[in-house]
């Protein structure tokens, strides 16, 4: 990697002063996905932002029908955390899934909302469940968040400082694995509950999306025969070395069944 | 010369499950690997590679680099012409048809005038740390000509294409053949069938656990030379690059391998990089080191495999093979790699009557330059490739011939009575019993109960499919002078020397090497058996040229066949000796000393004398026959071997299909292979499970992928999928063994037979899997979405078999 600044904040007002004060600088929350871009030197940063040192990040808590996680919270404490497996288990079960055990410890879900791979778990549970992004300077729905493939609504010097994630009645997750990144192919979350049902879909896209037509459909009747015969339109979905777009189209549909079964 | 074993396993000796020695070490993290020794002065070596997959090198601009701080220098092939180095030889000339010797281009160190691979070396940059060197490489302005990509054998066999390199103006290597044209021809005239058959053995990176790395060292005193390198043969480095390279004698360059985090072939060769480590500390006084990235291992180590087979099989109305034609391309990459020429020819197309009587084969071999990274021998070497065709080639067949496809194989087997079996394509086989090994896999893997699991996963929604393969392979290479024939360049045979020391502790240097293999264990077991002394007194010294007379290294499955002999051999000459010093200790006649057990006795009487008592009595002479005998108790002995070894067996795979997503999963997986006698059992399975694990990942998810513009698609873990814990099952190993006649420890070897007969395993099993679909073949690898690909088009997808 080359030479960066190294500054580690206790505060997100001091670490937000930081990013707007320099706009080549890049807050790193568990570095999964930067620090292998710096190693490779795809990546040139004036400074790197910490965000460990600050408290106010850490933690989970229930408020009202939510649960609210805050930004530096590891994968691993979302898979394990008493208030979440109860709340929400599928989203636990979800974040047991991502990576391998290293990365669950290191990796944040601060840090994966705001980085927004394509094939990142979290953005297809933010926009099932209708999460709220909470930011050093407002509350973003999932909805108007996620933008595009690495592309969010956050403005340059903002800080993901946690996510609010209504409590659903029941929620389901079920993805295919990248044989060889261990990515997510296709991923499909779906959720029903006060605010509706919904049905994220990761990794088949340039960026997560909310399939309408199988949240209509599973809004009038909750089974996995009622997303069965909905066929994605591929257009517009990813084409690599490891699956078509037709190939993804078929994913979101196998894999919102199974996230119905998984859902009970 | 030949070894007799006890009736009980004792203890430490042949046969015991002996924890490996080595694994205390690594596991705890004390393994001393090539990127962990730290020399004092140290300076640090980066490369500069191609990003361009062939174009000329127009100009190359270095003087900002060598400006930057801590640079000590920039090296381009301009520096290593005007050093009048040599460039990377190539260790195997193969002579084709007409006897037309192969195109051997030159391999330079550095890239001279032109770059044929994304990843060919073009500067070598060394500086005071990593980092330096490696912002000065960025530095380094190339300026190149982009000239056309050769990403693959079509496009570089296509009419009209551009040439790789000047002296093979067609991108011919060689093209050559083996068997009776003739004959097979007459076969196939007579044939009551002929079932054709194409496939494409999949390229596959060797991705080793450790990268490669290397220290180059000078003492200008000595001006003795030191290379550490991530080896599997240092005594083959000195020579390669000592005699061709850097213009070094023997005496004055020592090549070490210390711990070596496997190889699995692609640590065989000598790199570029070696050389340009061990001439760059010479030339600036200082050690200089270098270790790949990962990502760079990816366009820098030799990749595997990659050949485009046709074949034809003529058989009668019963279903015996009449005849076999096959036509081979093969990929070499963009230069030769030090074995490449004699994969697809000797170590492949040898084995071509595999287990089986086929009477007349014919086959041809075309090797081909493309601008990818060259390709050579990986864990198998050849030998997947055609066990692949046959045993897919097999399963055809007795499709279309409406055969049972075990019936059809064990219609052709050859029978143990036939041993030695002359093939018709040049090997004669020593010994086997395929019924044996078919027949304990089968029953292991309960085949009979197969249709059971079928119908039970058809109730689950999953396609279960069984395979079945009955290979065998050539290891253990090679005689000497049969290589020699057909092209090697170096001799095959092995080397050890063994040091018995006063108190009857033994030091065994050999020349063959361990990185994984478990050798530290296994050979201290053979050598505490034969001389009957506890095998924590037994001390296995490998990897370094200083220590070890000689030796030809690890590849081949040939450590214990080749290297195990040699010790056998050094360990008689020990015997022999001590058998003189008891004969004058005890005053009897020589002829009348027995050795067994680690005591020297007089026959048919109670005197006897220990091992230890003898070695005492070599280096402390008092009572000795000094006249006659030297003091000490030192042999050496070189072993060539008298043949290849054949091992053999049956593989059994099961999969299931999730036919929604396309996903194979290995259910079950049973084993029974014939590799001669074990020495350790548990060595002996987990070499096996660990090459299972390689081809369950070559049949189902390895693939290396070159666009159009030549550029690395798979090239890094991201992209290029490896198998993992999850993607093997629980296996089932056995061993079924008939001895090898020809070395005195009746052993084959053990390190290959894992990739070399599973691949075709698990292909038939996931084709059977498929069968209500109609599909009679599938490519490797059998990835999520080409199955899935398969099921959409009702099976009508892909390179089918067809008559």
């Amino acid at each position: 990697m080359y030479d960066f600044a190294y500054h580690k904040p206790s505060s997100v007002a001091d670490a937000v002063k930081l990013m707007a004060a320099d706009p080549e600088a890049r807050p790193v929350s568990g570095g999964m996905t930067l620090l292998p871009a710096l190693k490779h030197r795809l990546n040139k940063p004036t400074a790197l932002i910490d965000l460990s040192g600050i408290a106010e990040l850490r933690g989970v808590r229930r408020e009202g029908d939510a649960i609210v996680i805050g930004g530096m919270t590891t994968h691993y404490e979302v898979a394990t955390h008493p208030q979440i497996l109860a709340a929400i288990p599928a989203l636990a079960r979800m974040a047991a899934t991502i990576g391998d055990t290293q990365v669950r410890n290191r990796g944040t879900i601060g840090g994966s909302l705001a980085n927004n791979d394509p094939a990142a778990d979290y953005p297809a549970a933010a926009l099932a469940l209708r999460a709220t992004i909470l930011t050093d300077r407002r509350r973003i729905p999932a909805d108007e968040f996620f933008l595009g493939m690495f592309t969010t609504a956050l403005e340059a010097d903002e800080l993901v400082t946690g996510i609010s994630f209504p409590i659903p009645e029941k929620a389901g997750y079920a993805k295919l694995r990248n044989p060889a990144s261990r990515y997510s192919m296709t991923g499909v979350f779906v959720a029903k509950g006060p605010q509706g049902v919904g049905v994220g879909v990761n990794g088949a896209a340039p960026c997560a999306f909310r399939q309408n037509e199988m949240e209509a459909a599973l809004s009038a009747s909750w089974s996995a025969d009622a997303v069965a015969a909905i066929k994605q339109p591929p257009d517009d979905l990813n084409s690599d070395i490891h699956g078509s777009a037709a190939y993804r189209a078929n994913l979101v549909t196998v894999m919102a069944k199974r996230a119905v079964a998984d859902a009970g | 010369m030949n070894v007799t074993l006890p009736s009980a396993v004792s203890s430490g000796g042949i046969g015991a499950r002996v924890r490996r020695k080595e694994d205390l070490r690594f596991l705890a993290g004390r393994g001393r690997y090539t990127d962990d020794l730290v020399r004092p002065g140290q300076l640090h070596g980066w490369v500069l590679r191609s990003p361009h997959a062939h174009a000329s090198i127009d100009a190359i601009n270095d003087a900002a680099a060598r400006a930057m701080p801590g640079v000590r220098a920039v090296y381009t092939a301009r520096d290593i012409e005007a050093a009048g180095l040599g460039g990377v030889p190539c260790g195997w000339q193969v002579t084709g048809k007409g006897g037309k010797v192969m195109a051997e281009p030159p391999h330079p160190v550095l890239a001279s005038g032109k770059v044929r691979h994304v990843g060919d070396p073009v500067a070598f940059i060394v500086a005071e740390t990593r980092a330096q060197a490696r912002d000065a490489a960025e530095a380094v302005e190339v300026s190149y000509g982009v000239l056309p990509a050769l990403p693959d054998i079509g496009s570089a066999i296509a009419p009209g294409a551009v040439a790789l390199h000047d002296g093979a103006p067609d991108n011919l290597c060689f093209d050559w053949e083996i068997g009776d044209q003739a004959a097979t021809d007459a076969a196939f005239a007579r044939a009551h069938k002929v079932v054709r058959f194409e496939t494409t053995n999949n390229r596959l990176v060797p991705n080793a656990m450790e990268p490669r790395a290397a220290i180059g060292e000078f003492d200008p005193d000595s001006g003795e030379y030191t290379l550490t390198t991530t080896s599997q043969n240092p005594h083959v480095i000195r020579l390669l690059m000592g005699a061709f390279v850097l213009k070094l004698s023997e005496h004055k360059l020592r090549v070490v391998a210390p711990d070596v985090g496997g190889g699995f072939g692609s640590k065989i060769y000598h790199y570029a990089e070696e050389a340009l480590v061990t001439w760059a500390a010479g030339q600036l006084r200082q050690p200089v080191r270098w270790t790949c990235e990962r990502s760079e291992s990816f366009v820098s180590d030799a990749h595997g495999r990659d050949h485009v087979t046709t074949a034809e099989l003529a058989l009668d109305a019963d279903g015996r093979f009449l005849g076999l034609r096959v036509q081979t391309l093969a990929n070499m990459g963009a230069y030769l790699s030090t074995f490449a020429p004699a994969v697809p020819t000797y170590l492949s197309a040898t084995l071509l009557a595999g287990c089986y009587t086929t009477p007349a084969i014919h086959g041809q071999v075309k090797a081909v330059f493309t601008s990818t990274v060259p390709v050579d021998a990986y864990r198998g070497a050849g030998r997947p490739e055609t066990t692949y065709l046959l045993e897919r080639l097999v399963d055809v067949a007795a499709r279309e011939m409406g055969m049972d496809r075990l019936e059809i194989r064990r219609r052709n087997f050859i029978q143990p009575s036939q041993f030695p079996y002359q093939t018709p394509v040049a090997l004669q086989y020593d010994s086997g019993d395929y019924e044996a090994t078919l027949r304990q896999a089968l029953d292991a893997a309960d085949y009979a109960g197969f249709e059971a699991r079928r119908a039970e996963a058809k109730a689950r929604g999953m396609l279960r499919g069984i395979g079945v393969s009955t290979y065998l392979e050539a290891c253990g290479i090679a005689p000497s002078k049969l290589v020699g024939q057909l092209g090697a360049r170096a001799g095959l045979y092995e080397v050890a020397n063994i040091r018995v020391h006063p108190t009857g502790s033994v030091s065994v240097f050999t020349g063959t090497h361990s990185h994984g293999q478990g050798h530290e264990t296994s050979f201290a077991q053979l050598v505490a058996e034969q001389l009957g002394v506890p095998i924590d007194m037994v001390e296995i010294v490998h990897g370094d040229t200083a220590k070890i007379p000689f030796g030809m290294g690890t590849y081949g499955s040939r450590s214990l066949a080749v290297g195990g002999a040699a010790m056998v051999k050094a360990m008689d000459k020990i015997i022999a000796k001590g058998r003189k010093i008891a004969a004058h200790l005890m005053e009897a006649s020589v002829e009348d000393i027995e050795f067994a057990d680690g005591r020297f006795r007089v026959a048919g009487t109670d005197r006897s004398k220990a091992f230890a008592e003898i070695s005492m009595a070599a280096y402390v002479p008092h009572d000795y026959p000094i006249e006659e005998l030297e003091p000490g108790l030192e042999e050496t002995a070189f072993y060539d071997p008298k043949n290849f070894t054949y091992p053999g067996g049956c593989h059994i795979c099961e999969v299931e299909i999730d036919p929604e997503t396309g996903g194979v999963e290995v259910v079950k997986f049973t084993a029974c292979d014939d590799v001669g006698r074990v020495i350790n059992p548990m060595i002996v399975e987990g070499q096996i499970q660990g090459g299972v694990a390689q081809g369950i990942g070559q049949a189902l998810i390895e693939n290396t992928v070159y666009d159009s513009e030549g550029q690395l698609l798979s090239a890094s873990f991201n992209d290029y999928a490896m198998p993992r814990a999850a993607t093997v099952p629980e296996f089932t190993v056995l061993t079924s063994t008939t001895l090898c006649t020809h070395n005195p420890l009746g052993v084959k070897g053990c390190g290959e037979v894992g990739a070399i007969g599973s691949p075709p395993a698990v292909m038939n099993a996931v084709v059977d899997a498929l069968r209500d679909y109609g599909v009679t073949h599938v490519e490797m690898p059998a990835t999520p979405v080409k199955i899935w690909s398969i099921i959409q088009q009702g099976g009508a997808a892909l390179p089918q078999a067809a008559e």
